[in-house]
């Protein structure tokens, strides 16, 4: 059975990852799983959670008012799943759900917050790893809002 | 190819044995040769110009292989007068058809190389023969991954055909789409998401990519991001193409004329251009 440590190691997004800082952020890790249709946080919730995607799916939605959910993005194996833990006010910006079974590792967000914040090399670190899955997450919701394939022939 | 020299700019007339209902907004017409002079071989990636009787002429890409001779398939999006007259054909309904025309995905180059096939929308009509093409003669070729996306879940095309290509042939099939509401248990995101998630060797891998010029320019970073040198990926281009043999100018891409220099480039040739604002 692998460990913890040689999970979350060999996740893609902390792939050499530094020894000492690898010790310090599987201190705040736990293994999940969430059954498919299950919340797994809801928008306007304190962030207080992080997730390595394992294995399985999760939907990000956004609830209109007085519309139905629409699914804006999903996540899969190796990807990476909240990074509002790391930004105030620290709150979700829309609802996630797994869509099927779905193996994680969940962070406490406020233990890594901590850690962060004590050891700014480590807090350079993740939000080094963090900023080109946002910076891609926003050049993808250009890309939607452009809405390429609306008026093609 | 036309078995007799024929002359382009004359239409030969086709009727239409089948048509099928893609989308809510796409179809496929499938044609057959009402005359001597017929097309017996075309490359993946070349196009017809369509004549809808009437109304006018249109540039539509092959979709399908040639199962019998003087026999084609073309898929459409019914976004115009001429595709909109076109839709309105039924069985045994005729058309006018020139053609093939332009230049065509480089099958041969991918030999012994892995191959990934984007498409956005529409855009897997015109992939669909190369596909078909690799297929073939799948042990020629390494890992096969076919990405592909589009707005919502009812505007995917040939879905069908996915699991024949995933199960028999082995092909990494990754679909995804830009919204969907709960009932759609798949992808959700724009196609360049899902480069990362197949498996190919960016130092051994052809790419070629169709859809809306943003999206391709979106790939073609993603692609190279993975590793991947320019030389290796190639695009198709949709201009307003008239007389598609280079004669009118209407399709003029810098230097090249779509129709005949196109539609399928290798991406370093027109870079200068593709990245050029309002070209």
């Amino acid at each position: 059975m692998k460990s913890l440590q040689s999970i979350i190691e060999n996740h893609p997004f902390f792939k050499g990852l530094e020894p000492r800082f690898l010790e310090l952020v599987t201190g705040c890790a736990s293994n999940v799983r969430f059954e498919a249709g299950q919340p797994i946080f809801r928008q306007g919730d304190e962030a207080n959670q992080f997730y390595l995607i394992r294995q399985g799916k999760v939907a990000l939605e956004v609830c209109p008012p007085n519309c139905e959910p629409i699914v804006v993005q999903t996540t899969s194996d190796g990807e990476i799943l909240g990074w509002a833990w790391i930004v105030p006010p620290y709150h979700y910006h829309c609802d996630a759900i797994a869509t099927e079974l779905t193996r994680a590792i969940q962070f406490d967000g406020q233990c890594l917050r901590k850690k962060c914040q004590e050891d700014h090399s480590l807090g350079y670190t993740m939000l080094s790893r963090l900023l080109p899955v946002i910076g891609q997450t926003m050049e993808a919701t250009q890309l939607q809002l452009t809405d390429v394939y609306g008026n093609r022939s | 190819m036309s078995n007799n020299v024929h002359d382009p700019m004359v239409p030969q007339i086709y009727e239409v044995t089948k048509r099928i209902r893609e989308t809510h907004d796409s179809f496929s017409l499938y044609l057959e040769s009402k005359s001597n002079s017929v097309i017996s071989n075309f490359g993946p990636g070349q196009f017809n110009m369509i004549y809808a009787f009437g109304v006018g002429e249109v540039p539509i890409s092959i979709s399908g292989q040639v199962e019998k001779f003087g026999h084609l398939i073309h898929t459409i999006r019914n976004v115009g007068t001429v595709t909109s007259a076109l839709n309105a054909l039924k069985k045994g309904h005729k058309l006018g058809l020139r053609g093939p025309f332009g230049s065509s995905w480089p099958i041969e180059k991918c030999k012994k190389q892995d191959v990934v096939l984007i498409a956005g929308g529409i855009g897997l009509a015109p992939l669909r023969p190369a596909i078909y093409a690799l297929l073939k003669e799948r042990d020629q070729f390494g890992e096969i991954a076919v990405l592909y996306g589009a707005r919502h879940p009812t505007d995917l095309l040939f879905t069908k055909e996915f699991e024949n290509w995933r199960g028999k042939y082995g092909v990494q099939v990754k679909v995804t789409v830009d919204t969907a509401d709960r009932e759609w248990k798949g992808n959700v995101g724009v196609v360049t998401t899902l480069v990362p998630r197949v498996s190919f060797d960016p130092n051994n891998t052809i790419a070629m990519i169709c859809g809306p010029e943003i999206m391709m320019k979106f790939s073609v970073l993603s692609l190279k991001q993975s590793g991947m040198s320019e030389e290796n990926i190639f695009i198709t281009m949709e201009r307003n193409m008239k007389c598609a043999i280079g004669f009118c100018g209407h399709c003029q891409f810098g230097p090249a004329f779509v129709c005949k220099d196109g539609p399928v480039f290798s991406y370093n040739n027109i870079k200068p251009f593709f990245e050029t604002r309002d070209f």
